[in-house]
């Protein structure tokens, strides 16, 4: 069963840190592949830390993990990501005759990814 | 003659001795981002900056990490090669290309970012900026509505009211606060923080909210419609609280208690981010912002300016413009500049599989374009420079590994409200700077034109005598 939310990519302190340590070191990886969600919505999902989900958006999807968000980071319906490879693989490429395409407040669904059982 | 300072017990500690290798460059220039923080102190040793005092996180992560890549200078489809080498195949890629794209530019120098131009003009090449993927949005809207701005200079010595609009300058920018807009003791503003009122409007409870004293969070994708029911507001234009809580996502009352504060304000300052231009709206929603400020000085004085992110991105807008008449998207295809965003923009122009070659500086579209963008980008041959591996230089069919601006090369960077900050650089690289290769793709492609130039004119003429 999937979700629809609205999806926030934006600047991280950890992210702008990573791309001088180089943007193939774990902390740029970890950072830019890491999805914020609501308690709320976490709890609704049935999610917990480190779970892996689908995001699709009309241009195509992306498997991330996912972190609850602090407190009231973030509204219910909102999800937060660093800029990065993943975020931008989800925009569209129209630009609406601006040069910028649509970054933020992006259309997306989410859908918990379940862990393949092991073979007895 | 000035009175000698006493000795105090502050002063006459003895100094940690420092290795004898130590160099101390005082007043160094951060350029990592628009901030452009030029009293940082860099503690060299060797090839190393081992302490980098006054710099923020991202200043602290952008000094420390700059060692000397263990890379070679060049790379021709993966493989070493030579400078020399590197630039006539990287010539003969834009003199044979009939749609050159040449793209980035935000993280070098002004003297680098003039040779990219005057490339883009001897070939006819599409030259944009990373200006259209972060404020571009904005420069169409200052040419639409103008700008009632100020130097950071001004609205430290000026601001009471800072206002933040789609803005996170605490992850961003985070000496923005403590330099330039909250926490300075102004001329104006004596006591500091204290004379200052800080508000945050933003669509999420950002890390900078904590510094705020009110934070508005407004319904996604709603800007434009809380910027109108301001300036309705400023005109005293009677609204519907039922219609404005719905399309904004909060009470008119709180919007009205603003409008007061903003009258009331001695020296009103806007500082808006991308949480405008990359969202639903764009350039519609900064010239709302823009138009509003304007509208507020009719009552007091109110400016408005961009965070901008890279620490020379304001260059690149800026020598773009001197030499083209328009600040990014300007197409030189036909010998002269024409500018249309949406166009001659380098998102489009490489999602249309339009350009057939590329030259890209200083940037990383491979790591932040759309898919169809970065799909096109892979197919054609290009050429990239960069001080560290990125996913563009890793495809490149040509890379430079070139010295760090602001650490290893001197120069010229704009800050964020156009003031232009000489660098101090720490220490030598032992690769090229990007002004060095550009300037021999440069002198290459000039010979090049020059020799084709004599060879034409040598030919027969096929007119009648």
């Amino acid at each position: 069963m999937s979700a629809s939310f609205v999806l926030i990519p934006g600047r991280t302190s950890k992210q702008g840190s990573g791309i001088s340590e180089g943007k193939f070191r774990e902390s740029y990886q970890s950072e830019t592949n890491t999805l914020l969600v609501s308690p709320h919505d976490m709890q609704e999902l049935g999610l917990a830390n480190g779970d892996r989900v689908r995001m699709t958006s009309p241009q195509g999807y992306v498997e991330v993990a996912v972190t609850a968000a602090k407190a009231d980071e973030l509204p219910p319906g909102l999800l937060f990501i660093a800029y990065g490879d993943l975020s931008s693989r989800l925009m569209g490429a129209d630009t609406h005759g601006s040069g910028m395409p649509t970054s933020k407040c992006l259309d997306v669904k989410l859908e918990k990814i379940m862990p393949v059982e092991n073979d007895p | 003659m000035p009175a000698e300072k006493p000795l105090t017990a502050r002063s006459v500690k003895p100094a940690k001795p420092a290795p004898e290798s130590l160099k101390i460059v005082k007043d160094a220039v951060c350029t990592f981002c628009g901030c452009v923080c030029d009293d940082i102190e860099l503690h060299v040793d060797g090839l190393k900056i081992v302490e980098a005092k006054r710099a923020c996180v991202l200043g602290t992560s952008w000094f420390l990490n700059h060692e000397i890549e263990d890379r070679a200078a060049c790379y021709i489809e993966g493989r070493p090669a030579t400078v020399d080498e590197g630039i006539q195949r990287a010539a003969a890629i834009l003199l044979q290309a009939k749609y050159p794209l040449i793209y980035g530019m935000s993280d070098t120098t002004v003297e680098s970012q003039r040779v990219v131009v005057a490339i883009g003009d001897w070939i006819g090449a599409n030259v944009d900026t990373t200006t259209s993927v972060c404020h571009g949005p904005s420069g169409m809207a200052f040419q639409g509505v103008g700008e009632v701005t100020a130097s950071l200079g001004e609205i430290r010595n000026r601001g009471d009211l800072i206002i933040f609009w789609g803005a996170n300058p605490a992850e961003s920018h985070p000496r923005h606060f403590t330099r330039y807009s909250l926490m300075p003791k102004g001329m104006f503003v004596p006591n500091g923080r204290k004379d200052r009122t800080c508000v945050l409007i933003d669509v999420r409870k950002t890390k900078s909210a904590r510094t705020a004293d009110i934070f508005l969070q407004i319904k996604p994708r709603c800007d434009f419609e809380a910027l109108w029911t301001l300036r309705a507001l400023a005109k005293g234009i009677t609204l519907d609280p039922r219609q404005v809580e719905e399309d904004t996502g909060q009470p008119l009352s709180v919007w009205q208690d603003l409008m007061d504060r903003m009258k009331a304000a001695r020296f009103g300052v806007f500082f808006f981010g991308m949480g405008l231009t990359m969202t639903r709206g764009k350039h519609s929603n900064t010239e709302a912002l823009l138009a509003l400020t304007r509208d507020m000085n009719k009552y007091t004085r109110f400016v408005v300016r961009a965070n901008r992110g890279h620490g020379n991105v304001s260059g690149a807008d800026n020598v773009v413009t001197w030499r083209t008449g328009y600040p990014f998207g300007v197409n030189l295809g036909r010998g002269y500049p024409r500018f249309n965003p949406g166009e001659y923009t380098a998102s489009d122009v490489l999602a249309r599989g339009e350009a057939d070659a590329a030259l890209i500086v200083a940037s990383d579209p491979m790591a932040n374009f759309s898919e169809p963008a970065r799909e096109h980008l892979k197919r054609i041959p290009y050429i990239a420079m960069d001080p560290k591996e990125t996913p563009t230089t890793r495809q490149a069919t040509v890379a430079f590994t070139v010295a760090a601006c602001g650490i290893n090369v001197a120069g010229t960077v704009y800050r964020m409200d156009d003031v232009p900050i000489p660098l101090r650089p720490a220490f030598e690289s032992p690769h090229p700077s990007d002004y060095t290769i550009l300037k021999g793709i440069e002198r290459r492609i000039r010979e090049q034109q020059a020799a084709t130039a004599a060879s034409n004119a040598r030919r027969p003429s096929l007119r009648p005598a």
